[in-house]
Formats: C-alpha cells, sequence, structure tokens
C-alpha cells in the first residue's frame, strides 16, 4: 500500500527532482541504481544547509552516495542501510524522521489537529442548527395562538 | 555626509511613528476628531522620512561608500549598477530597512486612500500600524544600523554573495515583502476591531482588498523566488521545503485562508470570530518567518545562542504582538455575536472545508520548520524534517482541498444541495476521467498516478470555468446573450474562476516536472553526445569568459533534433574573484511549457566534465500557475464591491438623496 500511495503523494506535492549524482557513481545494475537514488533523496548531505545526498555537489554528499551504493552492492536491505548511516550520523541524518517517542507529536499532530477541526466544525452547525429552531420554537410560543387564530379564521 | 542624513531620517521616522502610535489612538478613546486624524499625517511624514533613508543607503551602495560597514561587507566596486542597487536588500540590515519601509508605505497607503473608513477605526488601525512599526525601527536602530560606519575606510568591498548577483535579487524579495507585510494591515485591522469590540460584515469589507492586495504580491513573490531557485542553482528544482521557503508558505497558506473566510463574514456575516483569528495568525506567521530567517536561529539552536541579540530581539517582538494580539483575542471572541446561521451543505460549509484544511496543512509546515529547533532545544537531541515528511503530510491535505474546489462556488449560499451541483459538474467529471484514461493510454507502463493527478488538475481547472459557463447561462441561450451575460458578471467571479484556474494548472505542471521529465548525465569529452526527450546534446568544446567581476568557463552544447542542429547552449561554471565562491550557471531553452535544461558540473584532470541535462515536462505550468493566481485576486481588487475607497455608485447616492 506504501509503495503505491508514496509516489501519488510525491507528485502531489512539491517534490524536486534533481540529481548531483556524478556518472562514474552510478551502479550497473538499474534496479539497484532505482533504489539508491530513492534512498538517496532520504539522507540528508550533514554539511550542507538543507539538501538531500542525492542533491548536493558537496564531496561529503558524494562520499556517501558512494557508501550507499557500496552497500546495496553488498546485498543489505535499505532498513539496513539507513540504521548503519543513523549508527553512525546519528537521526539527524534521515530527512524523514522516524516514529519514535521523540518524534510521535511530529507525526500525528498534523491527523489530530485535523480530526479535532473537523469535530469543532461539525459541533458549530449542529450548536448553530440546535439554536435557530430553539428561536423558531422559541419564537412561536407567542405566535403559535396568533398563527391558530389567522389559521381558523 | 548622506548616510547621516539617512540615519538622521531614519531616528526622525521613529519620532513620527511614535506619535502615530500614541495621538490617534488617544483620539479615538476621548473622542477627540483632531487627535484621530493626525494619523493620516503622521503616518504619510513616517513614510516619507524612511523613503529619505532608504534613499540615502541606496546612494551609498551606488557610489560605493565603504566606509559604512554594510556596503563594504556587501559591495564591490566592480559590482553591475543593478546588483549595486539591489544589494541594498541583499543583506540582513538593508532588508530589514526595506521591511519596514513597505510596513509604512500600508500605512501611508491607508492613511491616504481609505478615506471611507470610519475615522474611529481608521485612527485605530494607524496606531496599531504604528506599534508595530516601532518595534522595528527600535530594532534596526539598536541591532541593525546599516548607517554605521566603520573607523577606518576600506579599499574595495567584500562583495555580494554571487548567488545572489541575480536580476532575481531585485524582484523576488520586494514582492515578497509587500506580501509579508501587507498582512499587517489585516492584523491591525483586527486589533482595532477587537479593541473597540465592534465587528461587522462591513469591517470584512474594508480588510478584504488590503488582505487581497498581501496575498497577490506573495503568490507573486513566492513564485518568482522559486523560479529564480530553478534557474539560478543550477540543479532543477523548483521547491526545497527549505525553512527560509516554508517561512513565506506559512503566511502564504493562512492568508488564502482568510481571503476566503473573509468573503463568508462579508457576504453572511459568519465565521466572524474565526476570521479575526486568520487575520492575527497570518501577520504572526509573517512575523515567526521574519524571525526565522533573520534570527539565524535555523542553522542550529546554538548559533542562535552564541549570538543571541537579534534573535532575542525579535523574539520580542514575536512575543509582544503574537501573544498580546491572541491574548486580546481571548478576552473578546466571546463577546463578538455569531451571526449569519448556514447548513453544512452551502457555499459557506464548503469554505468552512477549505479553511479546515488549508489551516492543518499551513500547522503541518509549522511543525516540520519548527519540530527540530523545540527537540534540540528541550533534550539536545537533533534530527531533520525534509521534503519526505512534508510529502507525506502535506500532499495527502491538499487533495481534499482539490476535490472540492470546483463544488464550492457553484454552492448557493446558506443552504444547498450536492445533487445538483455534482449534476452540474457531469461534463467536468466525465472530461477529467477521458483525460486519465487518455494519459494511462499514452504511457503504457508509465506512472499510473500521475495519470491521475493529472485527472485532478483537469478536474480543477474545467471546474472553474464550469461556473463562467453556468452563469453566461448557455448553452440555453444563444452565444450573443452568454457573452453579454459573461461581460455583465462580477470582476470577482472572474477572478475566482482565474485564481481555480491557476491551481490546476499549476497541478498539471508539478505531475509533469515530477513525473514526465527526464534526466541524463555523462563526464563528457569534446565530442561525446547525450540522448534525451528526442534532442541529441554534444560537447562541443569550451572557453574561458571575462565578466565584469567575475571569470567563467563556458561549456558550448549543440543541441540536435533529428539530426539537425536547432541551436547551442551555454552552461557554464562561474568564479566571482572578489567573494571568492563559484556559482553553477544553467542554460535553459524553452519549448512551448517544457523546458531543456542544461548545466555543468566538475572537470576531472583528464579534461573529463560532467554534463547533465533534464528535459523538464511542462515546468512552466508550475509558475504560470500562481501568475494566473495572482491575476485572478488582481481582477478581485477592481470589482467595484471591493475597491479601496470606492464612492458609492451613483443609484446608492440618489438613494441617499431621496431619503
Amino acid at each position: 500500500m506504501r509503495k503505491i500511495l508514496f509516489p501519488f503523494l510525491l507528485i502531489l506535492s512539491f517534490t524536486v527532482q534533481a540529481f548531483a549524482v556524478n556518472p562514474d557513481e552510478v551502479l550497473d545494475d538499474p534496479v539497484l541504481e532505482q533504489r539508491a537514488r530513492e534512498l538517496s533523496i532520504g539522507i540528508r548531505c550533514l554539511v550542507c544547509q538543507n539538501q538531500s545526498i542525492d542533491d548536493s555537489d558537496a564531496q561529503l554528499a558524494r562520499d556517501l552516495r558512494i557508501l550507499v551504493r557500496e552497500k546495496l552492492v553488498e546485498g543489505l536491505s535499505d532498513r539496513q542501510i539507513l540504521n548503519f548511516l543513523v549508527e553512525r550520523y546519528g537521526e539527524f541524518v534521515l530527512l524523514k524522521p522516524r516514529f519514535t517517542t521523540q518524534t510521535i507529536l511530529l507525526w500525528l499532530l498534523p491527523i489530530l489537529v485535523l480530526l479535532i477541526g473537523a469535530v469543532l466544525a461539525v459541533k458549530t452547525f449542529n450548536q448553530s442548527q440546535h439554536k435557530s429552531s430553539r428561536r423558531a420554537s422559541h419564537l412561536s410560543e407567542d405566535e403559535k395562538k396568533k398563527l391558530s387564530k389567522i389559521l381558523e379564521e | 555626509m548622506i548616510a547621516e542624513l539617512g540615519h538622521y531620517a531614519l531616528v526622525l521616522a521613529l519620532a513620527l511613528t511614535l506619535v502615530q502610535s500614541i495621538v490617534p489612538f488617544w483620539g479615538a478613546r476621548t473622542g477627540d476628531q483632531v487627535l484621530m486624524a493626525s494619523g493620516t499625517s503622521s503616518s504619510i511624514a513616517g513614510f516619507l522620512a524612511l523613503c529619505i533613508s532608504f534613499a540615502a543607503l541606496t546612494y551609498s551602495y551606488v557610489i560605493s561608500d565603504f566606509s559604512l560597514a554594510n556596503v563594504w561587507q556587501n559591495s564591490h566596486s566592480d559590482k553591475p549598477m543593478l546588483y549595486k542597487v539591489t544589494g541594498v536588500w541583499g543583506n540582513h540590515e538593508g532588508s530589514m530597512l526595506l521591511w519596514v519601509l513597505i510596513l509604512t508605505l500600508f500605512s501611508a497607503m491607508l492613511a491616504a486612500f481609505a478615506t471611507n473608513l470610519p475615522s474611529r477605526l481608521k485612527a485605530d488601525v494607524l496606531a496599531v500600524q504604528g506599534w508595530v512599526t516601532l518595534a522595528f525601527l527600535l530594532f534596526i536602530l539598536f541591532t541593525s544600523n546599516p548607517f554605521e560606519r566603520l573607523p577606518q575606510i576600506p579599499a574595495e568591498g567584500k562583495d555580494l554573495n554571487p548567488i545572489l548577483q541575480d536580476i532575481g535579487l531585485a524582484i523576488h524579495p520586494p514582492l515578497l515583502y509587500v506580501g509579508y507585510v501587507g498582512f499587517s494591515l489585516t492584523f491591525s485591522f483586527a486589533v482595532a476591531a477587537m479593541i473597540s469590540g465592534r465587528i461587522d460584515g462591513a469591517w470584512a469589507r474594508y480588510v478584504r482588498p488590503w488582505a487581497l492586495v498581501a496575498w497577490v504580491f506573495l503568490t507573486a513573490g513566492i513564485a518568482m523566488g522559486s523560479y529564480w531557485a530553478y534557474y539560478e542553482l543550477g540543479w532543477g528544482g523548483w521547491w526545497f521545503w527549505d525553512p527560509v521557503e516554508n517561512a513565506s508558505f506559512m503566511p502564504w497558506l493562512m492568508g488564502t485562508a482568510l481571503i476566503h473566510s473573509a468573503l463568508v463574514m462579508e457576504k453572511r456575516d459568519a465565521l466572524k470570530i474565526w476570521t479575526i483569528l486568520l487575520a492575527l495568525l497570518t501577520f504572526s506567521l509573517s512575523l515567526l518567518g521574519t524571525f526565522i530567517v533573520r534570527s539565524g536561529v535555523l542553522t542550529s539552536v546554538h548559533s542562535f545562542a552564541s549570538d543571541p541579540t537579534r534573535g532575542i530581539f525579535i523574539l520580542g517582538i514575536l512575543l509582544i504582538f503574537i501573544g498580546g494580539s491572541l491574548a486580546l483575542f481571548a478576552m473578546r471572541a466571546n463577546a463578538l455575536q455569531q451571526g449569519g446561521l448556514f447548513q453544512p451543505i452551502s457555499r459557506e460549509g464548503a469554505l468552512v472545508f477549505n479553511n479546515l484544511f488549508l489551516t492543518v496543512s499551513c500547522m503541518t509546515v509549522i511543525l516540520g520548520t519548527l519540530y527540530p529547533l523545540f527537540l534540540e532545544a528541550i533534550d539536545g537531541s537533533k534530527i531533520s524534517v525534509g521534503p519526505p515528511y512534508f510529502n507525506l503530510t502535506f500532499g495527502p491535505l491538499m487533495i481534499p482541498i482539490l476535490l472540492v474546489m470546483p463544488l464550492g462556488p457553484l454552492m448557493s449560499w446558506k443552504r444547498s444541495d450536492l445533487l445538483p451541483v455534482l449534476q452540474r459538474l457531469y461534463f467536468v467529471a466525465g472530461a477529467s476521467l477521458f483525460c486519465i484514461i487518455l494519459a494511462l493510454a499514452f504511457t503504457h507502463d508509465g506512472p499510473v498516478l500521475a495519470s491521475l493527478a493529472i485527472g485532478l488538475g483537469v478536474w480543477v481547472m474545467l471546474g472553474s470555468v464550469a461556473e463562467l459557463v453556468q452563469r453566461s447561462g448557455f448553452p440555453k441561450v444563444n452565444v450573443q446573450t452568454a457573452i453579454a451575460r459573461l461581460k455583465g458578471l462580477p470582476r470577482s467571479t472572474w477572478g475566482t474562476a482565474f485564481a481555480h484556474f491557476g491551481v490546476g494548472l499549476m497541478v498539471l505542471g508539478i505531475v509533469g516536472a515530477t513525473a514526465f521529465s527526464d534526466e541524463k548525465g555523462i563526464s563528457a569529452l569534446k565530442g561525446d553526445t547525450i540522448e534525451i526527450a528526442g534532442f541529441t546534446l554534444t560537447h562541443a568544446g569550451s572557453q574561458r569568459e571575462q565578466g565584469p567581476n567575475y571569470v567563467q568557463d563556458t561549456l558550448l552544447v549543440s543541441v540536435k533534433r533529428g539530426g539537425v542542429e536547432e541551436l547551442k547552449l551555454t552552461p557554464a561554471k562561474r568564479f566571482y574573484t572578489g567573494h571568492g565562491t563559484a556559482t553553477t550557471e544553467a542554460s535553459i531553452k524553452t519549448y512551448w511549457f517544457s523546458q531543456l535544461y542544461v548545466s555543468v558540473g566538475d572537470t576531472d584532470e583528464e579534461g573529463r566534465t560532467v554534463l547533465r541535462a533534464w528535459w523538464k515536462s511542462q515546468v512552466l505550468f508550475v509558475w504560470l500557475g500562481p501568475i494566473l493566481m495572482a491575476f485572478g485576486g488582481c481582477l478581485s481588487l477592481t470589482d467595484r464591491r471591493l475597491r479601496v475607497g470606492a464612492p458609492k455608485t451613483s443609484k446608492a447616492k440618489r438613494a441617499l438623496a431621496n431619503a
């Protein structure tokens, strides 16, 4: 599911397709190369302001790109490679923070706020409807008699 | 001497602002018309004083007066004249001066043009504008004075960051600042209304044009900045979810929510409390953005702590204005009467839906931008929140907005039925489906979901046209009547249609540039080629060129299509001698709305140069979309109903005369 959804989200949101990969770094196996590219987009170039290693021309980014490709050739899974990088450089290296106790609010707050907002909006609707119906019935207290009189006539 | 004049004018502006902050406000409390009216002259005078100050700084840049620390640090005598002038705001001190200049520009415009405003409201609004101006003038004078002299005059300046030496710097920051700072007026209006406690539909009518002006400029400014980054950074990216970008995107999202909810308030007298809150939050986010960009808090909480004066000063301004206005809001919100009832399925309901998703998406951007800072401040651990996070959170939040966008304008106020509205969109839905199938058929094993996204874009675009067609009565009436009716439609209806159409167009651009683009890179010797999107690019030699303040190595790339040479592209690596840094100059050729984008990387010892080429499919839609949005906003502004200080229609005058 995630595999299907992700490209869609990628497309709908502002994504950057750029690359700084030098031709000599590219792996011969296109499947592995594709995985390398996808992994690189999520790995931060540690010496840059806010760039992934896929975007950056910095020497460190280049070293990391080569490292990722070496690990892929060794047969490591994506998760293993990310774990390896985190062990070496800390969580800072991941552009997509992992779901931990530290980042629980980061990931859940958008959904929570959306739900709370929706509930509040619905509640306001109900209240205003309630008010309007009460106002209608309140007014008719006096007017019911008049109304029935008029109707009788 | 000129610099001292500028410095003096800056202090004079401070004094005038002090008058503007106190006198009209006092007049409004005591009911003194003369004191209230003084706000008009003091705010215009304050603006003029800042104009003199800004002109003096610009003059110092033009004549390269390196005795000013600010000029010495950011200019160079060899720099082309355009960049000497734009360099004025290409640095912290100068950009803050521009910030305040625009702030007072808005005060002065309100003072001069909003003649139909009740005098008490006008006095209060100008006073609140004065408070904001005062805070930032103090900030400039105490922590960021651009007129500071150096004890010894250096012979040559240190030059402006080469990335900024571009026509983009002439356009992007001024546009952006007008947008950013323009929302100060909606803030002042909101605070003034809460102080006096009187808020009604008329308030929304006074505020909406100003909010629209700010929104139009902010939209154009962000789009312009995005295009600048696209061609200047040399790797074809156009949005990076960088904190600096987010700083301008947050007020944009909130401002977009504001211009929609103010519509409800104006027409139906509903959503009053919410609209006031949005008006406060939009400018608060502008302030937050200024803090994020100007305090140096971005690189690290620690770098902020090492030189905290500026950061703490802005943080103080932030706390006073955001905290103060929200406290006032909390005290007053209950007293506000919620008017205008409506059913969930109605135009109002659709706009509430829009507001819900826009605010939550805005909150997501805030969260992603600030979370690493907070976490580091709390327990010292460093994490990164980058594009993948925003794509996963912000992206899905946009889908419902896009789906509902065509429905909103077709619904009636108060109470509407979904079924007839949907029926009216059958054709649009069918056309979108057709486009999806077409896209699927043409791309074979291509990205399925990109095709769906194309359908979504088409849905929004045709949906925005649907309202116009509907209101023209076509095809039930003949073409002439339909055209006559279209001409008679309010400008704001046209504005909505253009702006929504622009959103759809942008979606198409994003899909094209992301899913249907291509990229190739090789290490090329002379004669090597790249095949991309039907073009053959050949390395045809290189040459060294001398610019006014740089040298560049230009690669000649011959572009052939079908064996025929079309043109030569000239990507380059530029080295700025004064500043000691290098930039990449991409070379771009536009084909309709798509672009061929070529840039060069490093050259190794054997003379192989890294040559990179992109085919960016429909990429221009990414910026044409926002341009249409801004254009739609301008159309709305010319609507008679909203025109600033519009005289009453003759009909209304006659009615008054008869009464």
